[in-house]
């Protein structure tokens, strides 16, 4: 339970970063370290070089602005959970965030650096795909960007080139008329989850839902977002029918197996349950947010509750 | 550890200076040494204990620049500069060489908190940051800040018990907290 022998680069500039990892074929980028580590303890990863990108200057902000949440390669998942107009601006990033781990883990793992690590049982790729986010990444032949949707490949894998290194990810705002929702389950509070929801509910201008959709985590070999049409025109509070329908239409997509933790008919009894809870619960957001916003007196309050 | 004749003569090492509970030191590791193990071996701080090696069991927890991080996770070489605290540095000074027991520590002895003592130098890290940022925790806030360690013997309760205990104690520590929780369970 040692590493193996490494090298070790502490570069100072983000060229000498991609410079270091452009030459070397099986460098590897140490962040938090919170993944890497314990897979080097393992001896599961065995790079010749370490590339500790913690001294590169200018990459731990979190920035809340009108088009999302820029989450720097250097900010701690503690950072953002933390910060106050991240949570404002996109509420869904700071409910999963409390999911991940421990608060000590929090202390260094990084949000970009879970993201590219492209864990299906995580919950930031998950939340960023939902949410149509992308990620900004570099190498000596420039910056590209990648989408959220194109970003994980497979379990474990990130289509990064393995020279490239993540500077941002951006979680776009959370609409007008919409709201959202995070659910988990797992064996330990902070564990990995068995199965995870993001929902993301869209409202009309009538408060009948526009759009809906859900991401999931830990119930495919790689975050899967799913669209659910079938509750589009619904309105709250949302039925058993409509949920059902859209859990449905998940588990018609999810390629759901079982493992040591709980077996796949487990985890699709799973789906449905946090389906429904996540569903109800954006819509409700929904709903909130739009009255809040158009400051029309709160509904139907009279009556039986 | 760092004496064996294991392959080490062609493995590059790394200065690393390290301030361990207010003493400087500096060391030259391999970049593969964990702090965890800088600690134990090369600096001989045998207190911080190694039960998992893989960040789950939180044993070997320590203060990092003040916040608590895994030492198993960490490697020594990317700690360079850092400011560490490890539960040798819980204790206060008193003027006696092995000083004072910190209000943690003495929680734990108030509260029956440990049994075999493996997991407990992490959770007394762990907590002395949790009660730093947050003082006067409730029940829940208590069970939260321990959530993260793992225990084989006590079941908990008492570690939690502690925690309360040591928010008490400390609290009559501060100028204005000696009106914290009663100790004895008063009227709340
Ligand atoms: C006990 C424990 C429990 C955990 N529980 C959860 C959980 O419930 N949910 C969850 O989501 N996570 C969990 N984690 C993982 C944690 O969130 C990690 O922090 C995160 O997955 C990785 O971030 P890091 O900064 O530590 O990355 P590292 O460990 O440093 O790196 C991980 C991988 O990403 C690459 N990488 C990192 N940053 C970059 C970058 N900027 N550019 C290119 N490549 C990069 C590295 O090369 C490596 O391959 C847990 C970890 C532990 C130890
Ligand atoms: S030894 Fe580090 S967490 Fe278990
Ligand atoms: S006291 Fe024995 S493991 Fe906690």
């Amino acid at each position: 339970m040692k590493p193996a022998p490494v090298a070790y680069a502490r570069p100072t500039s983000l060229t000498e970063a991609l410079e270091l990892l452009a030459g070397t074929p099986d460098a590897k980028v140490l962040a938090g370290g919170q993944s890497l580590v314990p897979l080097l303890n393992m001896r599961l990863a065995a790079p010749t070089l370490l590339v500790d990108i913690n001294r590169l200057p200018g990459l731990d902000h979190v920035m809340a602005a009108p088009d999302g949440v820029h989450v720097g390669a250097l900010a701690r998942h503690s950072a953002v959970l933390a910060d106050a107009a991240a949570r404002r601006t996109q509420p869904l990033l700071a409910d999963a965030l409390s999911h991940v781990a421990h608060a000590t883990i929090r202390n260094r793992g990084t949000t970009v650096g879970s993201i590219v690590h492209a864990d299906a049982a995580a919950e930031m790729p998950a939340v960023l795909a939902v949410l149509d986010g992308h990620v900004e990444v570099a190498s000596v032949r420039g910056r590209r960007r990648i989408e959220a949707r194109d970003l994980v490949v497979g379990p474990l894998q990130s289509s990064l080139e393995h020279d490239e290194v993540a500077l941002e990810a951006c979680f776009p705002a959370l609409d007008a008329r919409a709201g959202t929702a995070f659910t988990e389950i797992s064996r330990r509070q902070g564990d990995y989850a068995l199965c995870g929801v993001a929902a993301v509910v869209m409202l009309d201008e009538d408060g009948a839902v526009a759009s809906a959709r859900c991401g999931y985590l830990a119930v495919h070999e790689t975050p899967a977002v799913v669209d659910l049409p079938a509750l589009v025109g619904a309105r709250g509070p949302l039925g058993d029918d409509v949920v059902t329908a859209a859990s449905d239409l998940a588990l018609g997509v999810l390629d759901v197996e079982g493992d040591i933790h709980g077996t796949a008919a487990y985890r699709r009894h799973l789906v449905r349950v946090l389906t429904a809870r996540a569903l109800r619960t954006a819509y409700d957001d929904a709903a909130t947010r739009t009255t809040t916003r158009t400051t029309a007196p709160t509904p139907t309050t009279g009556g039986t509750a | 550890m760092s004496t064996t004749s294991t392959d080490q003569a062609a493995e590059p090492t790394y200065d690393v200076r390290l301030v361990v509970n207010g003493t400087p030191h500096e060391v030259r590791l391999p970049a593969r040494r964990l702090l965890s193990d800088a600690l134990r071996h090369d600096l001989g701080l045998t207190g911080t204990h190694v039960g998992c090696e893989h960040g789950v069991c939180g044993a070997c927890t320590v203060l990092l620049d003040g916040a608590p991080a895994r030492s198993c996770l960490v490697l020594a070489v990317s700690a360079d500069g850092a400011e560490v605290t490890t539960v040798e540095g819980l204790t206060e000074d008193d003027g006696t060489p092995q000083g004072r027991l910190g209000p943690v520590q003495q929680a734990f002895v108030d509260c029956h908190g440990l049994q075999c003592g493996f997991c407990t130098p992490g959770f007394l890290t762990t907590i002395t940051a949790g009660l730093r940022d947050n003082p006067d925790p409730t029940h829940d806030e208590a069970r939260e800040m321990v959530a993260g360690n793992l225990c084989r013997c006590t079941g908990y309760q008492n570690i939690v018990k502690a925690v309360e205990r040591a928010a008490d104690l400390a609290g009559r520590g501060r100028p204005d907290g000696d009106d914290a929780r009663p100790a004895d369970g008063g009227a709340a």
